[in-house]
């Protein structure tokens, strides 16, 4: 077996090496190209995660109101977005909602992939808000209640912070696939690690190298976050509880 | 006017009725005692009162105010009722002061200084001060108990309400809270206990009420009940409960 990690340096156009391996004055290497690529993966991951965690937690809360109607609400967005596969739905975003949604034509091709993987993954993070806010007892509701605090403040202080810290573990795996998940953007031809990679081993025909440093580069984005969240878990353990310090 | 009315309160689960026509008052001052099996709604009833849970038939009316009328403002209502719980539901996420001062800080409107303050007299009150910068899930059951008691009376209440307060406590620490609710008591509290605790309201119960299925079989002042209870259900009770 031959490696030829070389094949990064050279440039995209001629195939010629270039000293240092980074292309310069409109020229790129395949370095360049990849490291381009992982930046594409990590503002889709980051942006689909955003509309994720907001979409996513307020869709649990709501299943959790005392309210036929917003219960109701949150599991049809929840059911709607888990039973369809990512891949098709980043279709119909690309394909079919622009056609039924006139304004919608000229959005670029990248928000359409954030948006449909972001509510996809709401779906995910609904139904885990949703059993964190369950598992607490109910006495902690009539508490709050009890205290005196209107529902949303109920919520504010007293069932969100405790859920929340619950289901971070879940909320990190699910962190994690969205960085996974991220790939089926190449399917709408956004330039990503996995675009990248199929086009690079295409031009090159050195296919082992490309997915190998293409499959490091996910594995380090996932494992990041999965670092940072873990850092956070650690931050907000309370003082007394199972796995708690002090 | 009772501090605490109810009216034919009657509640049901679906086709079950939990609550049947319940009647009582507690006048200002004035402690009951409600007591019976498992299973005949005392713990419902008492969540009635401020509204926990709601009733379909009936009327409840706290120092004049209807708990039932939909234009009542609940949290408001609720705010000056405490309530503690048998399984204390101190927040486990806050430290002790902040416990008692969250709610003084934001249903009150107190300033972060004096709601501290006032809860650290408070634990003073219940013997806790030492606990201050604790969480809960460092306590034991009887000083959650207690800081619950205490974080119910920083909002000043005009009356209190507890659900079984001692029945999740361990044997030993049954003591320290109900001493804490002896002498709230004896300050003339308004107070409506459910309980087993018949030390208790031997003690310092005005008035015990009786429930069995769902209904309110004997409200009697305590010296006729303890005397010679008249249905024949409480006599079975008491004598299940009194004699080991």
């Amino acid at each position: 077996m031959n490696w030829d990690w070389q094949v990064f340096c050279k440039d995209t156009i001629d195939g010629n090496m270039v000293p240092r391996c980074f292309g310069g004055a409109g020229d790129i290497t395949y370095l360049d190209w990849l490291l381009s690529a992982w930046g594409w993966t990590i503002s889709v991951s980051l942006l689909a995660l955003l509309v994720a965690l907001v979409l996513g937690s307020i869709m649990g809360i709501l299943r959790t109101a005392p309210h036929r109607g917003l219960v109701l609400l949150g599991n049809a967005w929840t059911e709607l977005f888990r039973n369809i596969p990512l891949l098709v739905q980043i279709f119909l975003w690309y394909h079919v909602v622009p056609a039924l949604i006139p304004p919608l034509r000229g959005v670029p091709s990248f928000l359409l992939v954030v948006l449909g993987l972001g509510l996809f993954t709401s779906a995910r993070i609904s139904e885990q808000v949703r059993a964190g806010i369950q598992s607490l007892t109910g006495g902690q509701r009539m508490a709050g209640l009890a205290m005196g605090f209107t529902l949303p403040q109920t919520y504010r202080y007293v069932l969100l912070p405790m859920a929340f810290r619950i289901v971070i573990p879940p909320l990190t795996s699910e962190s994690m696939n969205i960085v996974k998940n991220s790939a089926v953007a190449f399917a709408v031809s956004i330039s990503e690690l996995t675009l990248f990679a199929l086009q690079a081993q295409e031009e090159t025909s050195r296919g082992i190298e490309i997915y190998l440093a293409v499959t490091g580069l996910y594995f380090i984005t996932a494992f990041a976050i999965n670092r940072v969240l873990h850092f956070v878990e650690q931050r907000v353990r309370v003082p007394g509880m199972i796995g708690g310090g002090g | 006017m009772p501090m605490i009315e109810m009216k034919n309160v009657s509640k049901w689960y679906g086709e079950f009725q939990v609550l049947a026509e319940c009647s009582t008052q507690v006048e200002k001052g004035e402690v009951i005692v409600v007591c019976g099996p498992s299973g005949s709604g005392k713990s419902t009833l008492i969540k009635c009162v401020n509204g926990l849970e709601p009733f379909q038939q009936g009327e409840v009316i706290i120092n004049g105010i209807s708990v039932g009328d939909p234009k009542t403002d609940l949290p408001k209502l609720r705010a000056r009722v405490g309530m503690v719980f048998q399984h204390f539901e101190l927040f486990p996420h806050m430290s002790i002061t902040e416990n008692l001062s969250i709610a003084q800080v934001k249903v009150l409107g107190r300033g972060p200084d004096e709601a501290r303050e006032r809860g650290l007299k408070l634990l003073d009150r219940v013997g806790l001060r030492s606990q201050a910068d604790k969480f809960p899930g460092q306590l034991s059951g009887g000083q959650q108990q207690r800081v619950a008691i205490a974080r119910a009376l920083s909002m000043d209440p005009i009356c209190m309400l507890f659900d079984e307060p001692t029945s999740a406590l361990d044997p030993e620490m049954i003591n320290e809270v109900l001493d804490v609710m002896v002498e709230l008591a004896q300050e003339g509290m308004t107070m409506m206990v459910v309980t087993h605790e018949m030390g208790f309201a031997r003690k310092v119960a005005h008035r015990v009420v009786f429930m069995d299925q769902g209904r309110i079989v004997e409200d009697d002042k305590k010296e006729a009940f303890f005397g010679s209870p008249r249905s024949e259900r409480a006599q079975q009770f008491l004598s299940k409960i009194l004699h080991h």
